[in-house]
């Protein structure tokens, strides 16, 4: 790393954050339209006047912790709950009236909800024939979505005969089958081990993308929806708080709450002190003077969060560089290692600033010999460019 | 090793606690009762011969096995008495099931669909009669449906019925009173079954097109039908050896076996044929102790 100059084209990497738009489809007037949806059980709000909007052919996540709501949301599109405020619009048609089972939505149970008397193709048929198809279509189907997950030879199994896998295909193929206008996914991976898992993450892209159909996923795995979904929806405490693509999620949040729970980040308080050129100098407790890029104008005074990515701190062995020894190293905190975590593919280093503060920076190991790294109680420059740093209003 | 021994032992013996209970308390009484189906009527005490006497050697026991025969069986199928008992009994033990099946489903699926909290309520509702004992329960129902009772008074005085009907002394009073006495022993398999199962499959069925109705007969029904069975058995075996209250309550017209047996044993002083008919009520229900064990069983390897 000494002696290295990373040069960082800035202008490069915004033009790419801003053209990750997802492959929306042509047609704007979305296919599902939320439109200030309530929930309460008791006096508890589950979903708070909530509106979003889904394009046809989209693979949306909700991404949020635990009781955010996300469920209740999705429990809500298939018919399970019904809102106390607010409309959704399928197709521009109030949904609300309509029962569950006569929606042109299916749902994929997190726990699959497989029925146990049944045999894998009769759980699959089931949909088709309650529809009132012909028997000889029924079979042609059912032939169609076992091959499509992959699920041949197993037609006659019943559930309890079957890995987690597999079940969670049948699940699949039984809520695909009725080839629904949108298909909701609650939890879809949650019971997959990690391997098996990210493998079937793919096949639900590649699936959805070969069956052009629109599908909402709920998810409380940021790796997950980051890996799936076209947008992300991140949800807490029953309202939406940023809704973007993965990459927008992650390198542009829109609030401090975002930025902590969407992946890892480093969090200085402060206030602005000043606003010159897009740049912002923010005066912080814990590490000094930042200058960060910002186009938005904020007065002198007001309060905000700078937060920097882990993987967008790097380290210096040296003691303070100076502007002319890096122009882009305009932020430079100095500090010593207190705690090295190494990952396998990155290597996450704890700095403690002199003062007192701990800046995480995550380093990708890309020799193989231990030749760049940093020990424990070793002095170091921990810096990043103006450019990675994202200011939020507290 | 050594512990191992050491666990295994007393898990050894516990083992053989059931095996033990059988023997003791079912297989040697059945042996008795065998030997008396197989000998014949006297005026002695006990009143059947040959007694087996062990203190008068080899030769004089082998002349006791001689003695016996099949004949009091030969009895059960040549006179009707027995056989319309038989009849009557697997009659009324299937009628009272499909009755019992039809009041206590709805309950037991009513209690499953209770809030968590009133559930426990429920069950302990369905249980509290056995508090009382049931000779008793079935003596307040001789004075409810009795000619002056509570019903005929609530009839007359709702101007129902212009005089009393006669409601003790019928099929009626007996399957009423059966009904009354079983139906605990039907909600609560078929309570345990249908609090199990999964809501989210209602919802699956819902979601997949069926209305409440078709989601019941293709998912809920189908699945409860181990509680069914379990249930039905558990009314039905005993119901069919039932004395007391087709006894109390049924007219003198036809008995059921149990009263035949009873009728042999202790007015017609005829251990013998008794015998023979227990022993034969005994075979009659084997066939549906077996079907109970397959299906529970069945239910078993299912829940792993």
């Amino acid at each position: 790393m000494s002696g290295q100059s990373p040069e960082i084209d800035t202008a490069k990497i915004n033009t790419a954050v801003a053209q990750a738009t997802p492959m929306a489809p042509a047609d704007d007037t979305p296919l599902l339209r939320i439109e200030g949806v309530s929930k309460k059980f008791g006096s508890f709000r589950a979903v708070d006047r909530l509106s979003l909007d889904i394009k046809a052919g989209e693979f949306f996540a909700l991404l949020g912790p635990s009781g955010c709501g996300k469920t209740t949301l999705l429990r809500m599109l298939a018919g399970f709950e019904t809102p106390d405020e607010g409309r959704v619009l399928l197709g521009g048609r109030d949904i609300a009236p309509v029962l569950p089972h006569e929606r042109p939505v299916n749902m994929m149970f997190q726990n699959y909800a497989l029925f146990p008397h049944l045999s894998v193709r009769d759980n699959i048929a089931f949909g088709l024939k309650r529809a009132g198809m012909a028997r000889a279509a029924i079979d042609t189907r059912v032939g169609e979505m076992v091959a499509l997950v992959k699920l041949d030879g197993l037609e006659k199994r019943r559930p309890d005969q079957l890995s987690g896998g597999q079940k969670q295909r049948v699940a699949l193929a039984r809520s695909l089958a009725r080839r629904p206008k949108v298909l909701l996914l609650d939890e879809p991976l949650a019971a997959l081990d990690k391997k098996l898992r990210e493998s079937t993450q793919l096949e639900l892209m590649e699936l959805q993308r070969r069956l052009g159909m629109t599908f909402i996923v709920v998810t409380h795995d940021q790796e997950e929806a980051m890996t799936m979904a076209n947008r992300i929806g991140v949800m807490d405490a029953g309202r939406l708080e940023q809704v973007a693509t993965p990459r927008d999620l992650y390198e542009a949040p829109a609030s401090r709450w975002v930025a902590e729970f969407v992946g890892d980040v480093n969090l200085f308080d402060g206030e602005v002190t000043s606003h010159a050129h897009h740049r912002l100098t923010i005066a912080t407790g814990d590490a000094g003077n930042i200058v960060v890029a910002e186009h938005r104008q904020m007065a002198t005074g007001t309060a905000v969060s700078v937060a920097i990515r882990p993987e967008k701190v790097k380290l210096w062995h040296q003691g303070p560089a100076s502007d002319a020894g890096n122009p882009q190293a305009v932020n430079r905190l100095a500090g010593v290692v207190a705690d090295v975590s190494y990952l396998g593919g990155s290597t996450v280093y704890k700095v403690k600033l002199d003062s007192g503060a701990v800046v995480r920076s995550s380093m990708a190991n890309t020799t193989r010999l231990d030749i760049h790294s940093y020990g424990v109680g070793q002095r170091v420059v921990a810096w990043f460019t103006p450019d990675d740093g994202v200011v939020l209003e507290r | 090793m050594s512990t191992r021994r050491i666990f295994a032992q007393p898990a050894r013996y516990a083992a053989i606690a059931p095996y033990l209970w059988m023997v003791l308390f079912f297989l040697v009484p059945f042996g008795f009762v065998l030997k008396i189906s197989l000998s014949q009527t006297a005026i002695a005490q006990p009143p059947y011969v040959p007694v087996f006497d062990f203190s008068e050697g080899w030769i004089a026991i082998k002349a006791a096995f001689a003695q016996l025969s099949f004949d009091n069986f030969r009895l059960l199928i040549s006179d009707s008495l027995y056989i319309s008992s038989y009849l009557r009994s697997v009659v009324v033990a299937v009628t009272s099931t499909l009755i019992l099946l039809l009041i206590g489903y709805p309950i037991a699926y009513g209690m499953a669909r209770l809030p968590q909290r009133w559930q426990p309520i429920a069950m302990m509702l369905v249980i509290v009669p056995f508090w009382t004992s049931f000779l008793i329960r079935i003596y307040a129902w001789i004075n409810i449906l009795q000619h002056d009772g509570l019903l005929n008074k609530i009839l007359l005085a709702l101007h129902l019925v212009s005089s009393p009907v006669v409601w003790l002394s019928t099929d009626s009073a007996m399957y009423l009173g059966i009904v009354y006495s079983y139906l605990p022993f039907m909600i609560l398999p078929l309570y345990a079954t249908l609090s199990k199962m999964d809501p989210s499959l209602l919802e699956a069925a819902s979601d997949l097109g069926s209305s409440p109705l078709q989601a019941f007969w293709l998912v809920t029904f189908p699945l409860s039908l181990p509680g069914v069975g379990a249930g039905a058995l558990l009314c039905f075996i005993p119901i069919i050896g039932e004395f007391v209250i087709p006894d109390l309550l049924a007219g003198s017209g036809s008995m059921m076996i149990g009263q035949t047996l009873w009728l042999e044993f202790f007015t017609n002083k005829d251990w013998p044929v008794a015998a023979a008919a227990a022993v034969a009520l005994l075979v009659l229900l084997v066939p549906p102790l077996l079907l109970y064990d397959r299906l529970q069983r069945r239910t078993l390897e299912g829940a792993k």
